[in-house]
């Protein structure tokens, strides 16, 4: 019988933060390449794809008019292959780069804050399958 | 686990602006190493910066997790040197006969190091640095919670 456990929509939004994160340390490392673009995710764009069949999301088929509509964001998952986009600076520099450091640094740090919000929903999940396992 | 490419990305910056500290570091003590002529006078060297190519992505463009959207695709790709190149500006040429450098007019040439510019620029590396090196301690405190998922 095959375990199939039920995660949620936090182990596909993890994808989505590291994939950011990934990102926003290349904007970071080439702060000083010059004609650089500072690059980015629409984190709310990537959760809107989800419900999008063309991606092959959780959609649900309804074969008698009783059936209820999914809620829009009910069992999406998130779809970690969004494009990426590039930032509108607010101070571009002479040499054509679009990073700004500081803005980059924060946006980080706010992207690391939900990725370990993400990792600990995910570990509360983990830890009420490890509850009804042991039979608490 | 595109995690891990944080290292690497944030790893290229380290190497290039450490090698960037370098060449400053080589300008400011040769700033007033003078010649005899111009050919042989220390020139200001700069790095190149350029993006680095898409390697460490590709590999993860084909894993099964990535999905079928072309994730990592683009992947991070870092920072690399292209290359230093040296300062085209004016070799600056003072007047100092009793120089055991200086010409037949008198004149010494210097070499075309503005001093303050290294400066600025030494600044701009070393911020530069350690924004990198945090970014890696932070990749890798993400890193850790991810591996203490059910412990505990």
């Amino acid at each position: 019988m095959p375990l199939n456990l039920d995660l949620g929509i936090s182990a596909q939004a993890l994808q989505v933060r590291a994939r950011r994160a990934e990102l926003l340390a290349n904007n970071i490392a080439n702060a000083d390449t010059p004609g650089f673009k500072a690059q980015d995710i629409d984190f709310r764009e990537v959760l809107a794809q989800s419900n999008n069949p063309e991606f092959g999301a959780n959609q649900l088929a309804q074969t008698h008019s009783g059936h209820l509509d999914l809620p829009e964001f009910a069992g999406a998952g998130v779809l970690a292959g969004a494009g990426a986009q590039y930032r509108i600076p607010a101070q571009p520099a002479l040499d054509g780069n679009t990073v700004e450091a500081q803005m980059e640094r924060a946006e980080f740090a706010e992207n690391q804050l939900r990725y370990q919000a993400s990792v600990k929903f995910l570990d509360d999940r983990v830890q009420a399958y490890k509850r009804a396992f042991r039979g608490q | 686990m595109s995690l891990l490419n944080i290292f690497q990305i944030s790893g290229s910056g380290l190497t290039a602006q450490s090698l960037r500290m370098n060449t400053i570091a080589s300008n400011i003590s040769n700033a007033e190493a003078t010649a005899a002529s111009d050919d042989e006078v220390y020139r200001a060297r700069h790095p190149v910066f350029t993006t680095g190519e898409p390697q460490f992505g590709d590999v993860f463009a084909q894993s099964q997790f990535v999905g079928s959207a072309g994730f990592a695709a683009d992947a991070g790709q870092g920072v690399q040197v292209a290359g230093i190149v040296e300062s085209q500006a004016p070799l600056p040429k003072r007047y100092e006969p009793s120089h055991p450098m200086a010409d037949e007019q008198g004149y010494v040439t210097y070499p075309n190091v503005n001093v303050v510019e290294e400066m600025a620029d030494m600044i701009s590396a070393s911020r530069n640095y350690q924004t990198n090196a945090s970014l890696m301690d932070s990749g890798k405190k993400m890193m850790e919670s991810l591996l203490s998922i059910g412990q505990g």
